[in-house]
């Protein structure tokens, strides 16, 4: 059946009393267990819940209280939370991984007095910062190992209260009759969940969301991707980032699917292609460490094997994305395509834990063409979507058949987004959050007057598609002496989705124009030049070989093609570039320590450079400083040459961007 | 010293005594006259320089070498001489200084020959795999399954042990140790080779297993933090000889150890 809405229930636990009324003998939890999936019905849940919602007000837990819930993928953590809400508690998942000092600050942050935790790992954490959260007061755990020797005074097993909730319902009636009054009591604008960010831009903030609105975001996606409760999903992303939250909690609740929880964190992989999900999502960091890992097994491969897969991987290029987007295909290109599904895709897909996927989201950060489309070709529908943990993640999505790997989609059904004077990416969406816990001014800050979410990041809507991209964070866009939008991070990511292009510096904030530093990648031009029979004794020598410039031109000029395609971004091309005569290195302080570019003191470091790139010379010399690895300090002088490109007009509607 | 916020254990009576055991090699003393016990529930450490004879301990405790003179009394029982296999059936496990798997075979099958000892169903029907021998099978992993859980290797489970790094095989040999439920458990330098992250996580099971199955441990260790952090108890030999014997603190101080370990004018 389709779930139609959520039809009348307003809160988790009154869909939760749904789910075991007309999914009842349908799984709605899986978990790998001592090498075994167990499985639980949406009646059993129901009944597991019940007596842990009743053991927990037996420990004290009250209506619009916080509590804490810390651990990785596993039943007795959702089921607190189910648990929690039964209650009109409101729970708060914070990162398994997160260090004490982060534990503290959301733990005191939040107020809560109740933690639910997976095992002494997350208690011996607790316990070291109690002195900082003074309202704790009882830890409840799933894992018992270890913590036999502990004070059990404020610490009890979930099993144990799920036992004790039993017993209470099994000798009083009447304790039935409350449970259900305590679901009923529950209200549409009760807050559900306070999800903290990920404090990437300083301290982290809890971001509160209410049952109706995640219902009704939830009712809305699960409706655009069509789940039912006979899809299944891997529950293996941290509890407390919105996309575990939303995409398998809220949408296995409002659609009735089957979350199935890996037995660890390392094993998710392999539990991935037991369970075979039909609703996937994965980071594009992950997507691509997937592709690397076959790629290196197929390197090992037998010859015919190799050459099989080459070859069909070659056709799945040609065919395979239109194929999937129902596009026209010449019958050549459908018979090679099916041999192909025999051959390789299948089993591929069968080893990824693929086969069964019908609905595959990324995001996250921009995905190289390339990855998107491989996994496109060989028949996996994989879309994307943007969202933030302050809409209940999405704001837009790609639907199926409208797939662009540099888009992020039109906005989700009911979700109203504009683009702001600056570029900025406003919306309003069914499942907005209400406010930051306890933190009026920051509310104040990330909403407009009238009531859109400011997200900070830069897009604009693609003329051709009418899809949104996002281009950049809103405050490192700038603009161009003549106004043009100039989104660094955009264009540098065009070019570094080139295999040889390992780094890149775009320059042109209140300039005339843009300009790039580039690094090639020394393993692909390496082999390149290997190939071609060009000679080189060290990274400079390479990187100033004319026909290394040559190929590195013929890339520049194709991400100017693909600027130009897109009217905001055309006179954002680039008009000049070098090839930077040194790697750049965290070492030497010009990447920061998770490899990102840390433009203020390149501009610094290669002045001459960019002097010389925007007066026109032909080429520059500079001297830099390097460490070597041993610590040794050296100088590093050379020659650059500076290459000019030529403008490409501006496209009209034609084909789709690059 | 146990870890931090545990009490100690419960530690009874005496679970093996070595009574003025001697052992040569020709001329060679590898062990003269050494006596000392281990208590149930106890971790005991046997430290020393090398060459001090700790391995040659271990190996007359599970009855690899026969000692020439003295005593070993297991679980009240005197015996001079004790054979490895009754040493296994008698509740004895070991592991090796040099990891001593079998390599071609998975980390599962690796532990589940652990439980050999304990099949009982005849030839006839382990090869059928039917019957009482399925039964037993069934039941017999899923105590190899709880170890796998214990020792958190669900992910190499179906790996074979020869394509696992060091670290891992170590454990999994532990896993194999575990699942013959022994009642006395002897570890050859369990953390040799390995880092410190690895040598945290192998205290954590070893401490774990003490606790959580009550396994009695005897452990040779060269990383003197960890065998301060983890025996109850400390017996030092050099060159064969007992010099020590107590807690981890009085063994610290004591100045027959302290020489041994950084060597004195003689």
């Amino acid at each position: 059946m389709a779930p139609n809405a959520a039809a009348g229930a307003d809160t988790f636990p009154k869909l939760l009393v749904r789910n075991a009324q007309i999914f009842g003998a349908r799984p709605a939890m899986r978990h790998k267990d001592l090498g075994i999936w167990q499985t639980w019905t949406w009646a059993e849940t129901l009944d597991i819940v019940r007596a842990y919602a009743v053991g927990l007000h037996r420990l004290g837990l009250k209506r619009g209280e916080t509590i804490a819930i810390v651990g990785a993928n596993r039943p007795r953590l959702y089921w607190s939370v189910i648990a929690a809400q039964v209650l009109g508690a409101v729970p708060v998942p914070v990162y398994a991984d997160a260090v004490a000092e982060e534990l503290a600050y959301v733990l005191a942050h939040a107020d809560v007095r109740f933690a639910a935790v997976e095992d002494q790992e997350q208690v011996d954490k607790i316990l070291s910062v109690t002195e900082r959260v003074p309202k704790i007061e009882v830890m409840l755990y799933d894992e018992k190992r270890g913590l036999r020797d502990y004070d059990h005074s404020r610490l009890h097993s979930m099993e144990d209260v799920i036992e004790e909730g039993r017993k209470a319902l099994a000798s009083d009636p009447s304790v039935r009759a409350w449970f259900d009054g305590e679901i009923a009591a529950g209200k549409g604008t009760d807050p559900s969940i306070i999800l903290y960010t990920s404090g990437t831009t300083g301290v982290s903030k809890g971001v509160v969301l209410t049952n109706e609105r995640s219902i009704n975001a939830a009712a809305d996606t699960v409706a655009f991707d069509k789940l039912t409760e006979n899809d299944v999903a891997l529950a293996y992303l941290p509890l407390a980032w919105v996309g575990d939250h939303y995409l398998n909690y809220a949408q296995g609740m409002v659609s009735g699917f089957c979350m199935a929880c890996p037995e660890s964190a390392d094993t998710a992989m392999q539990d991935l292609r037991e369970i075979g999900p039909t609703f996937y999502f994965a980071p594009p960091r992950t997507l691509e460490l997937l592709l690397t890992r076959v790629m290196i097994r197929m390197e090992d491969a037998g010859y015919i094997k190799r050459k099989v897969f080459h070859y069909f991987i070659g056709v799945a290029r040609r065919y395979g994305e239109r194929i999937l987007n129902g596009q026209p295909v010449p019958l050549i290109g459908r018979v090679l395509y099916s041999i192909g599904s025999l051959l390789v895709y299948g089993p591929l897909k069968n080893v990824l834990g693929f086969s069964r996927v019908r609905v595959a989201y990324t995001a996250g950060e921009a995905i190289g063409p390339d990855l998107f489309n491989f996994y496109r070709s060989i028949g996996l529908n994989l879309k994307q979507l943007y969202g933030q943990t302050e809409a209940f993640l999405y704001v837009t999505a790609q639907p199926d058949g409208e797939i662009y790997s540099d888009t992020v989609g039109p906005a989700c059904p009911n979700v109203d987004i504009r683009i702001a004077e600056n570029g900025e990416v406003q919306f309003k969406s069914p499942g907005m959050f209400t406010g930051y816990f306890k933190d009026e001014d920051k509310t104040a800050e990330a909403m407009t007057p009238d009531g859109y979410v400011k997200t900070g990041d830069a897009g604009f809507f693609d003329e051709k598609t009418g899809h949104l991209k996002i281009i950049d964070r809103a405050k490192d866009v700038g603009r161009l002496n003549d106004g043009t939008l100039f989104p660094p991070k955009y264009i540098e990511n065009k070019l570094k989705f080139y295999p040889n292009i390992r780094e890149a510096v775009a320059l042109g904030d209140q300039r005339d124009f843009v300009t790039v530093m580039l690094n090639i990648d020394l393993t692909a031009v390496g082999s390149w030049a290997e190939r071609n029979n060009v000679v080189y004794g060290s990274y400079q020598e390479l990187a100033g070989h004319p026909l290394v410039y040559d190929m590195i031109e013929k890339h520049v000029a194709e991400v100017n093609r693909s600027l130009a395609a897109d009217r905001v971004m055309a006179g954002a091309q680039i008009k000049r570039f070098l090839i930077l005569h040194k790697e750049l290195d965290a070492d030497d302080g010009e990447l920061t320590r998770t490899q990102k570019v840390r433009r203020g003191f390149i501009a610094e470091r290669y002045a001459p450079l960019i002097k010389a790139l925007y007066d026109g010379s032909k080429e520059a010399d500079i001297s830099t400083e390097v460490t070597f690895e041993d610590g040794r300090k050296g100088v590093i002088s050379a020659r650059v040459k500076i290459r000019d490109m030529k403008s490409e007009p501006v496209a009209a509607a034609m084909g789709k961007a690059a | 010293m146990r870890a931090p916020g545990g009490p100690e254990v419960a530690v009874g009576d005496v679970l093996l005594a070595v009574e003025n055991v001697s052992l040569s090699f020709g001329g060679v003393k590898a062990v003269s006259d050494v006596s000392f016990d281990i208590r149930k529930g106890e971790i005991r450490a046997i430290i020393g320089p090398n060459g001090a004879g700790k391995t040659s301990m271990l190996n007359i405790i599970n009855g690899f070498y026969q000692p020439q003179q003295g005593r070993i009394t297991f679980k009240g029982e005197a015996r001079a001489k004790m054979r490895p296999h009754e040493a296994a059936t008698g509740g004895i496990a070991r592991t090796f200084q040099n990891v001593a798997l079998f390599r071609g075979m998975t980390a599962l099958d690796n532990i589940m020959a652990g439980r050999t000892l304990k099949m009982h169903s005849n030839f006839f029907w382990q090869l059928l795999r039917y019957g009482p021998a399925m039964r037993e099978e069934v039941e017999h992993r899923h105590r190899v399954e709880e170890i796998i859980d214990f020792l958190k290797i669900q992910e190499i489970r179906r790996v074979p042990v020869g394509r696992l790094p060091y670290g891992l095989q170590k454990r999994v040999e532990l896993g194999r140790a575990l699942a013959m439920e022994p009642e006395l458990l002897l570890l050859d330098e369990p953390m040799a080779g390995m880092n410190l992250e690895e040598k945290e996580d192998m205290s954590r099971f070893v401490l774990d297993a003490n606790d959580y199955y009550g396994t009695t441990i005897a452990l040779i260790e060269h990383d003197m933090g960890v065998v301060m952090d983890l025996s109850d108890r400390v017996v030092v030999l050099d060159h064969g000889i007992k010099i020590a014997d107590g807690t981890p603190e009085e063994v610290k101080g004591n100045q027959a150890v302290i020489d041994a370990y950084l060597g004195v004018a003689h």
